[in-house]
């Protein structure tokens, strides 16, 4: 049994990630697009040479953190919808850090970080306090917290940061994660430091829910909260503690755009959207850390790899938009997989 | 044709179990024929397969004589068969008639007609006495009625097969007598009925066959009439089994509990404890009477710290626990076997092991500076899985999985091991088989004898009058008795209980 549902983990995304690109080839074809070919120019973009493999590989830091974010909300029972804005304040305590402050890198680096990661916890416990207190539903008030985290960043930029071009200044080379090291051997990618950082941030992440006691009671909680004070735990102070955390990992997740891929931050219009793929990560990722890695991995790739189907293939990247849907489509609705696969395999016997 | 039910030989096989084994069940009209088997036996096993949810692997069903081959969930409804289950479907917001015809709705001019629908409800409760009010909303009744709701359905639905799935765990001892007699009534207006029981004293009382299965095999089938509970339990079980709970007298010791004028409210904020005293003493076992709502749970959750006490104190030993944490509480030497084991005794989902530390996981040797250490946590589990006779393939295993007397024995392990000075248990043996109440009592039993302060609350009177050293009746959220087992009867509990006065009675 155990084993049965270790293999349906790792097959139902497969089968999902298969049947997606099934279906959005049909959309192609029906749409008058070669699937095929794109299909080879999006895989070219994807593997095809160091400087695409170096784009994916930087596209996947955030979303390695916003998929953790997620997941480590939902593994305590909580659902954090608010990764954009925990996103989006990280971002903007690590340029200002970045901007305004003087430091060696060994410092400023690590500072610039930390202080994106308090921003989200902060603006992640707001939320975790109002649900612990007043018992309000975190999905509201998370989704809420977006907005006022988008037009408040937006507002401070504008009123104390603005520098020409809707956006601040250039972060410090001190508080820079860009890496010329890298660059050079991705033929001139983007690719910068953050990705360490996210992978450092998975193994904490695993750490914390499965080797430590505060890991234990978070579970606890999350599946039981009756047992749970029961057994003498303390449950709202665990529901705050749990969206700070969480929210520390969106909060990082922003500083890997603000002092690795853009070095800056800008009057955004709307939302980036690396906080809500964040959901469809940790879901694709079955909410565990190296499975977070590996969905964010698929995403980034896809991402990136789009860019090459339009310009090779002449067919546009909302197509990905649409095969990355069905991908989680399928995973969400994993009835209907396992479903398929019994009649598969029943059809297999006989 | 003979029987109503024919099911012949059924083997039901899963991945690794045989859960059902070479098991014949014939049920003839217008009988109440147990279904009697452990928790875990195969009873609920056999019952889907009847209802076509599971295919057996061997085995024919006849249903009224017609040989029944396509197995599709839908087919029990149309065959006449019903089934009243021991956790209720019901939607609580609806009416009683709302509820019944769900799925069913009688239609007039495209809208639901709700009206002819309640007349026929009516009609239906008239018939079978089950004195059900159409129109009530199911939050509103008591979970006797709603019980009757569920039969209604089933009757509705024109079943004249009624299986009643464990029905009296969650009724009242009246509310027991009552469906008793409503099971006659539908049987002798022609229905059949099958009821999944493992109440020796409920088949003696209402059936007219049992089959008895024990670990997925069929036992055999015997008339009620030529057998006793101490032989239907034997071929439960497998062995002989003592019903008489053998101990010696108490021995009791200094106080360990002192409850003095407590009074705790309940959600509305109505006194539901109104100046209580009790007192507990090493070496014996008090028993806690009553009816359900008397204040017994608003007692429990205020000495365990889960809910706030407004007035009196609680001391255990020399130390004042009034309104203090639930760890705090349990750090002074309290261990308490909830009553609702999966709200508040286990993490389901956890494994077994993570379970046995629930109040201990911080504490060395379990963790060191906020890290757990699973050796220790595991080595744990697996000792007491073996002493407490746990049955679970592993101690990684989901505590879900286990089956409902496993997972208590669990939590019994847990809190019996923990070495309390003073240990609860609320309802420790409802829903479970007599094997395991039989290990449950025995365990209260030693927990006495070593010395230690035993509070037990339940609503099965055998139970309070077998197993306590002292009975406190509580009746409207004060101790309004203290009896002496040995020397009261189930009937005059029962007064008691019910706010009757009794003049031998001294309350300490």
């Amino acid at each position: 049994m155990q084993n049965n549902t270790n293999k349906m983990k790792f097959l139902v995304p497969l089968i999902s990630v298969f049947l997606g690109l099934l279906i959005g080839g049909i959309i192609m074809l029906i749409s008058g697009y070669p699937p095929i070919e794109a299909y080879a120019a999006l895989f070219e973009g994807i593997f095809g040479g160091s400087y695409y493999m170096g784009e994916t590989i930087r596209q996947m830091s955030p979303l390695i953190l916003s998929g953790l974010a997620v997941a480590f909300a939902f593994r305590t029972g909580l659902f954090n919808i608010g990764v954009e804005g925990q996103l989006l304040v990280g971002w903007l305590a690590a340029v200002y850090v970045g901007i305004f402050v003087d430091a060696p890198a060994i410092i400023h680096i690590p500072l610039a970080i930390l202080a994106a990661g308090v921003a989200g916890a902060l603006w992640g416990s707001v939320p975790g306090i109002l649900k612990a207190r007043f018992k309000v539903h975190e999905v509201i008030t998370t989704i809420m917290m977006n907005y006022i985290a988008l037009y408040s960043t937006n507002e401070i930029i504008r009123n104390f940061m603005l520098a020409p071009g809707e956006r601040t200044e250039n972060v410090k080379e001190s508080a820079s994660l860009a890496s010329p090291f890298l660059q050079e051997l991705t033929d001139n990618s983007t690719l910068h430091y953050g990705i360490i950082v996210a992978i450092v941030a998975a193994v904490i992440m695993w750490f914390l829910l499965w080797r430590t006691t505060l890991g234990y009671e978070l579970r606890a909680v999350g599946f039981n909260q009756h047992a749970s004070q029961y057994a003498g735990i303390n449950v709202s102070k665990n529901i705050v503690l749990s969206m700070a955390i969480s929210g520390a990992f969106a909060g990082i997740a922003g500083s890997m755009e603000g002092l690795g891929t853009y070095q800056y931050m800008t009057i955004n219009a709307g939302f980036t959207g690396v906080g809500f793929d964040g959901i469809a990560v940790a879901l694709l990722g079955a909410n565990s850390a190296i499975g977070v890695i590996l969905g964010a991995a698929l995403f980034g790739g896809l991402k990136i790899g789009a860019l090459n189907m339009q310009a090779m293939a002449g067919v546009p990247t909302e197509l990905v938009g649409i095969v990355i849907a069905l991908i989680i489509f399928f995973v969400a609705c994993s009835y209907l997989v396992h479903w398929l696969m019994n009649r598969v395999n029943r059809g297999g016997k006989i | 044709m003979e029987y109503v039910i024919d099911m012949r030989n059924i083997r039901k096989e899963f991945p690794g179990i045989v859960a059902n084994d070479d098991i014949t069940l014939q049920v003839k009209k217008g009988e109440i024929h147990a279904l009697l088997g452990e928790n875990g036996a195969g009873k609920s096993t056999l019952m889907n397969v009847l209802f076509g949810l599971y295919e057996p692997e061997q085995g024919e069903i006849f249903v009224k004589g017609n040989k029944v081959v396509n197995n599709d969930p839908n087919i029990a409804n149309s065959l006449g068969i019903g089934m009243v289950h021991q956790h209720f479907m019901l939607v609580d917001k609806f009416t009683v008639t709302e509820n019944i015809i769900l799925g069913k709705e009688p239609t007039k001019g495209g809208k639901v007609d709700l009206q002819t629908a309640a007349k026929e409800v009516q009609a239906l409760s008239d018939q079978y006495g089950l004195r059900v009010d159409p129109y009530a909303k199911i939050e509103d009744i008591s979970v006797g009625m709603q019980q009757r709701v569920e039969i209604l359905k089933t009757l509705y639905r024109g079943a004249d097969i009624l299986i009643f799935d464990e029905p009296t765990a969650v009724l009242t001892p009246q509310e027991i007598i009552e469906l008793i007699q409503i099971m006659k009534k539908l049987v002798n207006e022609g229905k059949s009925i099958i009821l999944i029981t493992h109440k020796l004293k409920e088949i003696m009382e209402v059936c007219d066959r049992c089959t008895v299965i024990r670990r997925g095999r069929g036992v055999g089938t015997v008339e009620v009439s030529d057998s006793n509970p101490d032989s239907l339990a034997a071929m439960m079980v497998g062995r002989e089994v003592n019903f008489k709970v053998e101990k010696i007298d108490a021995d009791p010791k200094e106080a360990v509990l002192k409850i003095k004028d407590l009074v705790v409210h309940d959600s509305r904020k109505v006194p539901a404890v109104n100046g209580l005293n009790l007192t507990v003493h090493a070496g014996e076992i008090v028993g806690i009477a009553g009816v359900d709502g008397n204040g017994q749970s608003e007692l429990l959750e205020a000495i365990t710290g889960l809910h706030k006490v407004h007035e009196g104190s609680i001391h255990l030993r020399d130390k004042e626990i009034t309104n203090k944490s639930p760890r705090s509480v349990t750090e002074n030497g309290l261990s308490h076997i909830p009553q609702d084991r999966h709200k508040h005794g286990l993490v389901l989902d956890f494994s077994v092991g993570e379970n046995m530390v629930l109040q201990t996981y911080y504490q060395k040797p379990y963790s060191k500076s906020g890290i757990l250490n699973f050796k220790p946590i595991f080595d744990k589990a697996k000792k007491l899985i073996e002493e407490y006779d746990v049955r679970t393939p592993d101690a990684y295993t989901p505590a879900r999985a286990l089956s409902g007397g496993n997972q208590q024995k669990a939590i019994i392990a847990r809190e019996v091991d923990r070495d309390p000075d003073f240990l609860i248990a609320a309802q420790p043996t409802r829903g479970l088989d007599v094997g395991a109440i039989e290990f449950i009592h025995s365990k209260l039993i030693e927990q006495r004898d070593n010395g230690k302060a035993v509070l037990l609350v339940s609503f099965e009177l055998d139970e309070i009058i077998n197993v306590s050293d002292r009975i406190a009746v509580m009746y409207e959220g004060k101790i309004v008795a203290i009896v002496n087992p040995k020397e009261t009867t189930e009937q005059e509990l029962g007064l008691l209980m019910a706010g009757g006065k009794r003049g031998t009675v001294h309350a300490e």
